[in-house]
């Protein structure tokens, strides 16, 4: 064990009054990470659990693995179709060429490796800036540096669209985690998911680079529409009879962000969350239950000049990001209700706001992202009222 | 009706008067550290706003308005320049009697309330709800529905406000960002939750 003996022996430099003593955080985040921390609770009262937060964390990076997988094949799949059509250039096709890769898009291996070559570099800028930002405040503030920030920035990650230039990625990582999350103290201690914060900034700061139908596939003259916006402007009958059925949608064949494309490799991830429990099943069932309940009235109602209105729920259920979004960010303890009937209400108050945002709002053609941020803002609210109805009942019984 | 339905909603989500126009910012972050007190505020704003609306629009119609004092005879009279110190002077008015009011049947919303009840007199999303009206023209039907989901949406907003406060006390928060600083970040960051209502047409 020349590596624990390493720890030890530099260990004595990073504790108080040791010269190094500032950078704490930093050799903390290390052996952690490598090793089950030390430290255990002394004083009552204290719980035992097999379940800390680096394992929560760890599980959820864990429950990511199909995504990626599909989401860098799809891109690479997407992005190769395309070249066929339109030629390839940059310098990703000149490592292609001279690995001898090709681009083949019935070859997976070949579709893989081209989407990690997009994927890479968005991840490793992620992790990059964002881990420096984290490793100022850990020792500014003299917090440790925690697992979370693997989870946010995956998650970050995936839901980018491959074609977003790295400075975007850095920008909005940078106010992902210091707005979204350090300001408020770290890990635990946000009321907004730092992913999504991110995200939405990006989205609202730099529409261009965005949103549109030139972003999902980076190949220069392509133009492919996501589910949504095709759905939104031709009626979602236009997915079923253009080449790509139900069952494509599902796979995720698709347009899309990089991970979110494939509701089969989130419905994966989300059974593997939910059955170390770590995802809390009430708020799945309730964000279920609010999707298919209000997109069941939409049907019912109807419209003549809007084609959403007509979209059944299973379709909602494979376009856009709501499969990931389910899995990864509606199940994200900390910007959640906390109360059990709270969970319920908070998961039906998202899936009720992405089919009102997709549906009845024109401005955007996603609205998941939106959704999850709306219900972190009122997931407090609904805990207080949770309480109170829960201390008013109880009074009456004991009047 | 399904007109006077869409401008609720408008009012309430869409056009919120605190998180899309920044309205009553000093009462919004001064009064929203408690979930009760903050709802207490809510009603009273939303009273307020439901009472002065169509007030300031009777004025308007039938005092300021050019022409609106055919009645009286004097049907060239352009009145409108005063429109500022009257709707100014019915919210003070308003206001003092919502506070005899409290003071009288509510008092632990009364002391709850403190010196912010006054301050509704100042309050701009009081003021602006009235000038919204002015701007566009509302009738009596519409500034009646205009008052109360306008007030309704900034109650909606303060409430959610303070929850997230609520749940900051947990929080680990920069000496240089407490207080006053953290709450225009969360009001920023809740103004953006907010935007999946921006584009909505009704």
């Amino acid at each position: 064990m020349g590596l624990r003996n390493f720890f030890d022996r530099i260990e004595p430099n990073f504790e108080k009054g040791g010269k190094w003593e500032r950078y704490f955080p930093l050799y903390e985040m290390v052996e952690s990470f490598l090793y089950t921390p030390k430290t255990v609770t002394t004083a009552a009262p204290h719980a035992r659990s097999y379940i800390d937060m680096k394992r929560i964390m760890t599980y959820v990076v864990l429950a990511t693995i199909p995504c990626i997988i599909m989401g860098l094949w799809n891109i690479g799949y997407q992005t190769n179709t395309a070249i066929a059509v339109h030629g390839a250039s940059g310098w990703r096709a000149a490592i292609l060429d001279f690995f001898g890769i090709g681009f083949n898009a019935a070859n997976p291996l070949a579709n893989f490796i081209h989407g990690a070559l997009y994927f890479l570099p968005i991840y490793i800028t992620t992790l990059v800036v964002g881990g420096i930002w984290e490793v100022i405040f850990a020792t500014v503030r003299k917090h440790e540096v925690n697992e979370g920030f693997l989870v946010t920035s995956m998650l970050y990650a995936l839901i980018l669209p491959a074609s977003t230039p790295l400075w975007q990625v850095a920008l909005g990582i940078s106010f992902g985690v210091v707005i979204g999350k350090e300001v408020f103290g770290g890990t635990g201690k946000n009321f907004l998911n730092p992913a999504l914060t991110g995200r939405a900034f990006l989205y609202f700061a730099y529409p261009a680079q965005m949103s549109g139908d030139t972003i999902w596939t980076p190949v220069d003259g392509f133009s492919g529409a996501t589910a949504l916006s095709v759905a939104a402007s031709n009626g979602y009958e236009q997915l079923a009879t253009n080449g790509a059925g139900w069952m494509a949608h599902f796979i995720g064949t698709i347009q899309g962000s990089m991970g979110e494309v494939s509701t089969l490799a989130c419905l994966l991830g989300l059974a593997f969350l939910m059955f170390t429990k770590i995802a809390n099943y009430r708020m799945v069932l309730g964000c279920l239950g609010g999707m298919i309940g209000f997109s069941l009235l939409l049907n019912a109602i109807g419209s003549d000049s809007n084609p959403m209105f007509a979209m059944p729920w299973y379709w909602h259920l494979v376009t856009g990001g709501f499969a990931f979004g389910l899995a990864f960010m509606v199940t994200e303890p900390v910007s959640a209700s906390h109360t059990n009937l709270g969970r319920y209400i908070y998961g039906a108050l998202i899936g009720f706001m992405v089919v009102m945002i997709r549906v009845i709002n024109p401005a955007f053609p996603e609205g998941m992202m939106l959704a999850i941020l709306f219900g972190n803002v009122f997931a407090p609210l609904i805990d207080y009222f949770v309480v109170q109805a829960n201390i008013r009942r109880r009074a009456r019984r004991h009047a | 009706m399904e007109e006077l339905i869409s401008l609720a909603v408008k009012a309430i989500f869409v056009e919120n008067l605190a998180l899309s126009f920044f309205l009553g910012m000093c009462t919004f972050i001064a009064v929203s550290k408690k979930i009760a007190t903050a709802i207490g505020l809510g009603i009273s704003v939303m009273i307020v706003q439901a009472i002065t609306v169509p007030a300031n629009n009777l004025i308007l119609t039938y005092l300021l308005a050019p022409g609106a004092l055919g009645w009286a005879g004097f049907s060239d009279v352009d009145l409108t320049f005063l429109g500022l110190i009257s709707y100014i002077g019915v919210i003070a008015a308003l206001v003092q009697i919502l506070e005899m009011v409290l003071d009288k049947y509510f008092p632990p919303l009364y002391n709850a309330l403190g010196v912010f009840l006054p301050l509704i007199t100042v309050n701009c999303a009081i003021l602006g709800g009235s000038l919204f009206m002015v701007e566009r023209d509302y009738n009596f039907a519409e500034s009646v529905t205009y008052g109360v989901s306008s007030g309704f949406g900034w109650a909606l907003a303060i409430t959610a406000m303070a929850g997230v406060r609520e749940k900051l006390k947990y929080s680990d928060i920069p000496d240089g960002l407490q207080g006053l600083g953290i709450t225009f970040i969360t009001a920023g960051l809740m103004a953006m939750a907010f935007m999946s209502f921006s584009g909505v047409k009704l």
